[in-house]
């Protein structure tokens, strides 16, 4: 029994150790962001590296997600001889909620993990420490570049991937179903709205793309320099920031949408 | 505080405790390293070498005790101060550390973007100037997974002392080197040391190629110096610890055996579980 709860309290100051440094972390990082300001070459490198490089999963899977969306809509909605409010049900669902969710998903797999890896890398190859002796606070030159970018790409991610999924919907409704073409888009036009739907979900892929860099590159940074620290450090950043993602969009709805 | 001119000490370690994981690893370390010269710290492997190192850069902190360099104490330094200091020091580290997204240039000429207003003109010359020193101007367009260990270490060279510092850290600068590579590198320490009018410091256990080129030794066993002098009168030592270490015996006062219980008892299987 004593030696149970010993363990429940290591692990439990664990939990409270790692959170702490999380937070320090990313007030050091806030802190040298504008140090960014006179260099951004470096942003630019890195918006091309988490951002650009994502683009073909997040349009890829957008697409499909669209697609789904289209032919299980048309499928429920046909019963109600309602299939012309296709588009309304395919945008709303992909802008309030699937867009930002999934797209911050697949953002934690594809560049989420490569950050983690990278920095972990990094670390374990002494480039960090290196760069400490040479003066250059590592925080600043490597990690703040590429939280910045993760913090501005995920949005544009999620908006690319509502877009592209509006489009698969549109393909298999009314390309293939025969859903009329106009109804499609006014009656998107008609109920979605910009503040209460579409705003709602920047502001959710906002904070999904700030959490999941924040958690991507602390797990790197924190990794343990050994090639099995790396290994579970890429785990744990696509597994947390899943959970995250997840927790987080139900809070999010809770606040935005509940009564 | 204010250098005194008459003190050639660029680096004192005063009475340093250091304990990792609750392991102590230097108690009650004191060394002095003269300005100018090629200082070698030497000890068996996990001697706590490469810690020394970290305390002089400032990554590590002491228990107890001081460590001064160029009349600064090193761990209460803030953090721009201990940067400052930072950029007149080169470390070589034991993997070179050198940036694998840039190439050998961009590597060499990461020190000076990051802390001197240079044009990229001047950049260029410097960098093709420090790449000429260790051989290798003309692989600057290579990338660091395109060197061999040797090259990649010449090139972290290079890098090291891209912004002139006073002094130089090489942390096992001969490990895993191939016999050519290592007379390169000996022969480059000492020869910049004496040109650029650096003071050197070697971590290392080779005995042979550091004490052909250090004009003062420290020999650490235990967590503290138990010899220190000149290659001719280390080798000289009636001491059994330096003697061993010097000559390579493989049994002496550092045991070759690992603690263990008597072998005929442990082949008996008696006393365990």
């Amino acid at each position: 029994m004593t030696l149970w709860l010993e363990a429940l309290g290591r692990w439990g100051l664990g939990v409270f150790q790692r959170l702490g440094r999380g937070h320090l972390f990313l007030f050091r990082i806030l802190a040298g962001l504008p140090t960014l300001l006179s260099r951004p070459r470096l942003l630019v490198t890195q918006l091309h590296a988490v951002g650009v490089l994502s683009l073909v999963i997040i349009v890829v899977s957008g697409l499909f997600v669209g697609m789904v969306l289209g032919l299980q809509g048309y499928n429920t909605l046909v019963d109600f001889g309602a299939e012309e409010s296709l588009g309304v049900v395919v945008a709303l669902s992909l802008v309030r909620e699937l867009g930002p969710v999934v797209a911050a998903l697949l953002f934690a797999g594809r560049a989420g993990s490569a950050l983690t890896a990278e920095i972990g890398l990094m670390k374990a190859t002494e480039q960090l420490a290196g760069m400490e002796m040479m003066a250059v606070d590592p925080l600043h030159r490597v990690i703040g570049p590429r939280f910045l970018a993760g913090f501005i790409a995920m949005p544009l991610l999620a908006a690319i991937f509502s877009a592209v999924g509006v489009f698969g919907g549109y393909f298999v409704g009314v390309g293939l179903l025969g859903v009329d073409d106009g109804a499609f888009w006014s009656q998107m036009q008609a109920k979605v709205d910009l503040y209460e739907d579409v705003y709602n979900g920047v502001i959710k892929s906002v904070v999904f793309g700030f959490v999941a860099t924040w958690i991507a590159v602390f797990e790197g940074y924190d990794a343990p320099p050994t090639a099995e620290g790396v290994s579970r450090a890429t785990t744990r950043t696509v597994v947390h920031s899943a959970l995250a993602v997840l927790g987080l969009d139900f809070v999010l709805t809770a606040l935005m949408f509940g009564e | 505080m204010p250098q005194d001119p008459a003190d050639d000490a660029l680096i004192r370690v005063e009475g340093v405790h250091f304990a990792r994981a609750g392991r102590p690893i230097f108690s009650g370390l004191d060394l002095t390293i003269r300005r100018g010269r090629v200082v070698a710290i030497m000890g068996p492997s996990g001697t706590g070498k490469t810690t020394l190192l970290r305390l002089i850069g400032g990554q590590l902190r002491p228990d107890a005790g001081r460590i001064v360099v160029d009349g600064e104490e090193v761990a209460r330094l803030g953090r721009s101060a201990l940067f400052k200091l930072r950029e007149r020091m080169g470390v070589l580290f034991q993997s070179g550390a050198l940036l694998t997204d840039l190439n050998v240039f961009d590597n060499v000429a990461f020190p000076l973007r990051e802390h001197s207003a240079l044009s990229e003109v001047m950049i260029r010359d410097l960098v093709l100037m420090k790449l000429e020193a260790v051989g290798l101007r003309g692989a600057r367009g290579l990338m660091p997974s395109e060197l061999s260990g040797g090259m990649a270490r010449r090139v972290a060279l290079a890098r090291a002392i891209a912004l002139d510092p006073m002094l130089v850290l090489y942390d096992e600068p001969f490990t895993g080197q191939d016999p050519i590579s290592m007379g390169v590198l000996v022969r480059l320490i000492r020869r910049l040391n004496d040109a650029m009018g650096l003071t050197s410091v070697i971590v290392s256990h080779d005995v042979q190629e550091t004490a052909a080129i250090a004009d003062d030794i420290y020999v650490i066993v235990g967590g503290r110096v138990i010899e220190s002098g000149s290659a001719a009168a280390l080798t000289a030592s009636e001491s059994p610890w330096v003697r061993q270490f010097m000559q390579g015996e493989p049994d002496g006062p550092v045991p070759f055996h690992y603690p263990a219980p008597d072998i005929d008892a442990d082949l008996l299987g008696e006393g365990e579980a």
